[in-house]
């Protein structure tokens, strides 16, 4: 038996070779990056300027459908004379507020209950069925039975963004508990871990992703609690800002706090996604990411 | 039955005397299904372990192997009859057991020093002290450059070792382990046979490992238990007289090793083909 080695000039030329293609497979990666961005751009450009056109030649009614320059107008104004009810930084505060208590304390809520019934098969078989019921309810009524109940400060639109929050929260604990792999809890339990320490070191981490995944999803319905609560009735807020301004009759005006809600989301998602890459470090990365 | 005189040694059952490490004194359990019948996984089942003694089993798939371990444990508890660990009845998960599982029961979100330090931190060790014996246990198991590792990031003949590691920290004078180097190559799990047993001698633990590999179970072994097909009962005993240290490469070409096997393996044939068969029947 003889054993079979590359020489060096081998190695040598495919060290080179693999070099090369490494770089041309680099560049190309780059090119399409930034094909896709242009892309992009070009589509937003191409939609607004046919917007713009179509309402400056009244193939669109601007009365009906604003326009982007409009919509500009509108947002400027807000920003540099304010708004009716104030200036807008106040109206974006207070919305942002009540979106933000309502959502810290239905995750909360949310994530205390999934565990709790999650670890109790009675306690779960016993309220399944009225969990069900409440979450069938439409829940943006409720926005109206809350402003009756708690009138039209900021305690109606929590208590609203509360609930919009809270099923979702719950829903995905009580899976992400169900979910956590009994052999791994067999393993805590025989290493020596109590009850309390299951829990917090096998339950709560195995249930976090989906927790997480809840997470995202349900800032969307907080804020839409907080809107619509105000919309129903309030004193300040963006949900008051569009609600006026359909009052009025101002379609560049409603597209303006739509926007300006929109970039709230996502900047608030941008966080969550911070966050969460940072609770899931030990997670591995998905094959299309790797090496990325 | 006959009696053989050569090293496997064929050992009638007797009742578990008091001193054993392990004892499983005529145990029946049964299942209650999910449609509210009753199943049978394994019916009056003795089984000894002496103190310091390695016993392994071995039968067909399904037969109540991986049951039995978790009657040990506690997590599982006989219908009739009484399991018996270091003499006293088991009541609760015991502190003096340690487990390694079939499936991969490592925390995913917990790094490999993070991992093995598990055992003693859940048992109130302090912080300082449960870290330095978790780095001694890592690098004992050769993975001393992957304290900070997280397991996906590991191979899987790395990740038993950190299982290993953390079951051993504890330093269980019962070792049970279900399959645990199945999933492993054969290079491999020859490296971890042989590591087992340098630990199994340091630590002077009594071992049950359940395994479907008939070799494994005689290489390792003192004592072999052949079990039925489902419901899983003890069909026979054999002591394996191979002296030890045991070297795993080598072991498999030793002529009484092949004998010894050869033996056992008529014994469990039956038994699998039954249990195969039967799996095919009933589809489970
Ligand atoms: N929790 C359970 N509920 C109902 N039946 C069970 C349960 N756990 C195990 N069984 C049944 O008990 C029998 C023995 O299972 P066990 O897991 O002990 O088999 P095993 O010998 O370890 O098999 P394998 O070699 O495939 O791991 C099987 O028929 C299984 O279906
Ligand atoms: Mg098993």
């Amino acid at each position: 038996m003889t054993a079979i080695s590359p020489t060096a000039d081998h190695a040598a030329v495919r060290d080179a070779s693999i070099a090369i293609a490494e770089s041309r497979a680099r560049a190309r990666l780059r090119h399409r990056h930034a094909m896709v961005i242009g892309l992009r751009l070009a589509i937003l450009i191409v939609f607004l300027g046919l917007w713009e056109l179509g309402a400056d030649y009244n193939f669109i009614d601007p009365f009906f459908f604003a326009s982007p320059s409009g919509i500009w107008q509108q947002i400027w104004s807000w920003i540099t004379e304010g708004t009716s009810q104030g200036p807008l930084w106040l109206q974006i505060y207070v919305t942002l507020e009540e979106t933000f208590l309502g959502f810290v304390i239905g995750a909360l809520g949310g994530i205390a209950a999934g565990i709790i019934l999650g670890r109790n098969r009675l306690l779960a078989d016993v309220f399944s069925i009225y969990i069900k019921i409440a979450n069938s309810v439409p829940r943006v009524v409720l926005g109206s039975v809350f402003i009756i109940a708690l009138g039209l400060g900021m305690a109606s639109k929590v208590a609203l963004a509360v609930v919009m929050v809270f099923f979702v929260v719950f829903a995905n604990a009580f899976q992400g508990v169900r979910e956590a792999d009994r052999a791994m809890i067999a393993n805590a339990q025989i290493l020596g871990a109590s009850p309390f320490q299951i829990t917090t070191s096998v339950i709560i981490p195995s249930a976090m992703s989906w927790i997480l995944a809840s997470l995202h999803v349900s800032f969307g319905f907080a804020l839409v609690g907080a809107v619509v609560g105000e919309f129903l009735g309030a004193k300040q807020g963006m949900g008051l800002l569009i609600s006026t301004a359909q009052g009025a009759f101002n379609a560049n005006g409603v597209f303006a706090a739509m926007i300006i809600l929109a970039v709230m989301a996502l900047v608030v998602e941008f966080i969550i996604t911070r966050f969460e890459n940072y609770l899931v470090k030990w997670r591995p990365a998905p094959f299309n990411e790797q090496g990325a | 039955m006959q009696l053989q005189p050569m090293a496997a040694e064929r050992l009638s059952q007797a009742a578990p005397p008091a001193n054993a490490a392990i004892a499983i004194d005529d145990v029946t359990l049964r299942f209650v299904t999910p449609d509210g019948h009753m199943m049978t996984a394994i019916r009056d089942f003795t089984m000894t372990v002496a103190h310091g003694e390695f016993a392994c089993v071995v039968g067909p798939t399904g037969c109540g192997k991986s049951t039995t371990l978790n009657l040990v444990t506690g997590l599982l508890r006989p219908t009739t009859g009484a399991v018996r660990v270091m003499g006293n009845p088991v009541t609760d998960i015991s502190r003096d057991i340690g487990f390694v599982f079939q499936a991969d029961a490592l925390f995913p979100w917990r790094s490999v020093i993070d991992n093995v330090a598990a055992g003693p931190l859940y048992r109130g060790t302090p912080k300082a002290e449960a870290y330095e014996r978790a780095r001694d246990w890592i690098g004992r198991v050769g993975l001393g450059r992957f304290e900070k590792h997280y397991p996906h990031q590991l191979s899987g003949g790395m990740r038993k070792r950190v299982a290993l590691a953390q079951t051993f920290i504890n330093q269980p004078k019962i070792l049970l382990m279900d399959e645990p180097f199945s999933a492993l190559d054969m290079q491999t799990r020859t490296a971890m046979q042989d590591e087992l047993l340098g630990l199994w001698s340091e630590q002077k633990s009594s071992v049950v490992f359940v395994t479907h590999d008939l070799e494994e179970a005689v290489a390792l072994a003192d004592k072999v238990y052949v079990l039925t097909a489902g419901p899983g009962t003890v069909k026979s005993v054999y002591r394996i007289d191979l002296p030890r240290p045991r070297v795993m490469a080598d072991i498999r070409y030793d002529p009484k090793f092949v004998e010894i096997a050869k033996v056992i393996w008529n014994d469990l044939r039956e038994e699998v083909q039954l249990g195969q068969s039967r799996t095919l029947q009933t589809g489970h």
